[in-house]
């Protein structure tokens, strides 16, 4: 997984059928010292996340391993909002610190 | 399956649901020489594993596979498994690189986790 | 497939993993055909043949492959080894020649 920042979201009305229902996000890729990258991703949203909210998202096959985008063109999912993480015992990101 | 490097660790209570015992864990890649190859992961992990320690982990569909009870999960990466020993291109890779300060293990105790 | 030359070992135990229980774990390097490193990242393979350091070897990277080898339906393995490579030949020139002297 990666972990990313929800900086906003898609709304397509013409698309596959399979993708109706889907909330599609995108999301700015970070490095593990929380620096944002350039590099963005469209992910299907399977935990409820917003703009601002620090998140991970799987991709590939393993995007499709939940009930939500099983069997359906699919290959990112946002499946965790990140609270904190630390990088060799010292704490690079806190949710709840600001 | 890769070499890595543990080199911290992520929590997140919001997650997608039935991986609620499924830790995360910060990982590097590591290149032949053992050195990091500039990428970083975040990986699921079901043993226990810490900064520093020197792990096997395999990424795509079969990473959720890695995992204790449900494997139907959004999962893209997981550690397979806690490297002893790791001899290559006729040198043994440094096993563990533990934060500043704190004891290095000496190869016996590695042995015994 | 690809191919790959075998250039380590790793020990490992495999408590969480029961089909790597009793598996030859070996660090290979991808290459292509002509020998050449394919990619900064070694990747870690089962042996399934008794492949040892030095070898050139054919390697899946696919899980479905890779478990019905094994016989492991739900087993999260994915890199095994699964033949020594003799000789390769490209446009009929021998790019590769397990016997000839290095």
């Amino acid at each position: 997984m990666l972990i990313g920042e929800v900086v906003g979201s898609v709304v397509s009305t013409r698309k596959d059928e399979q993708l109706e229902s889907f909330k599609l996000l995108v999301v700015q890729v970070r490095d593990h010292s929380n620096q944002p990258k350039d590099q963005y991703v469209i992910a299907v949203d399977s935990v409820g996340a917003g703009t601002g909210d620090l998140v991970l998202y799987a991709t590939g096959s393993s995007a499709r391993q939940t009930l939500t985008t099983k069997d359906k063109p699919c290959d990112a999912v946002v499946m965790a909002i990140v609270d904190s993480w630390d990088v060799g015992g010292e704490n690079v990101y806190e949710k709840w610190s600001s | 399956m890769y070499l890595g490097r543990v080199t911290g660790r992520l929590v997140a209570t919001v997650r997608y649901e039935g991986m609620d015992n499924v830790k995360l864990q910060l990982l590097e890649p590591l290149d032949e020489a053992g050195k990091p190859t500039g990428e970083q992961l975040v990986a699921a992990c079901a043993l226990s594993v810490g900064p520093g320690d020197l792990v096997h982990y395999i990424d795509g569909r079969e990473a959720a596979l890695a995992l204790p009870d449900e494997t139907f999960v959004p999962v893209d990466v997981a550690i397979t498994g806690f490297v002893e020993q790791a001899h290559v291109n006729g040198a043994d890779l440094p096993l563990d690189l533990a934060p500043e300060g704190a004891p290095q293990g000496a190869p016996q105790a590695e042995g015994q986790r | 497939m690809i191919l790959a030359d075998v250039i380590g070992t790793v020990v490992s135990p495999s408590v969480q993993v029961p089909a790597l229980d009793g598996r030859k774990l070996l660090v290979v390097r991808p290459v292509q055909p002509e020998g050449a490193p394919v990619g900064p990242k070694p990747r870690i393979a089962i042996d399934t043949i008794g492949a040892g350091v030095g070898d050139r070897v054919l390697v899946i990277d696919e899980g479905n492959a890779g478990r019905q080898i094994l016989s492991a339906p739900n087993a999260p393995v994915k890199t095994l080894i699964i033949g020594f490579v003799d000789e390769v030949e490209i446009d009929g020139r021998r790019v590769y020649d397990h016997g000839a002297p290095s």
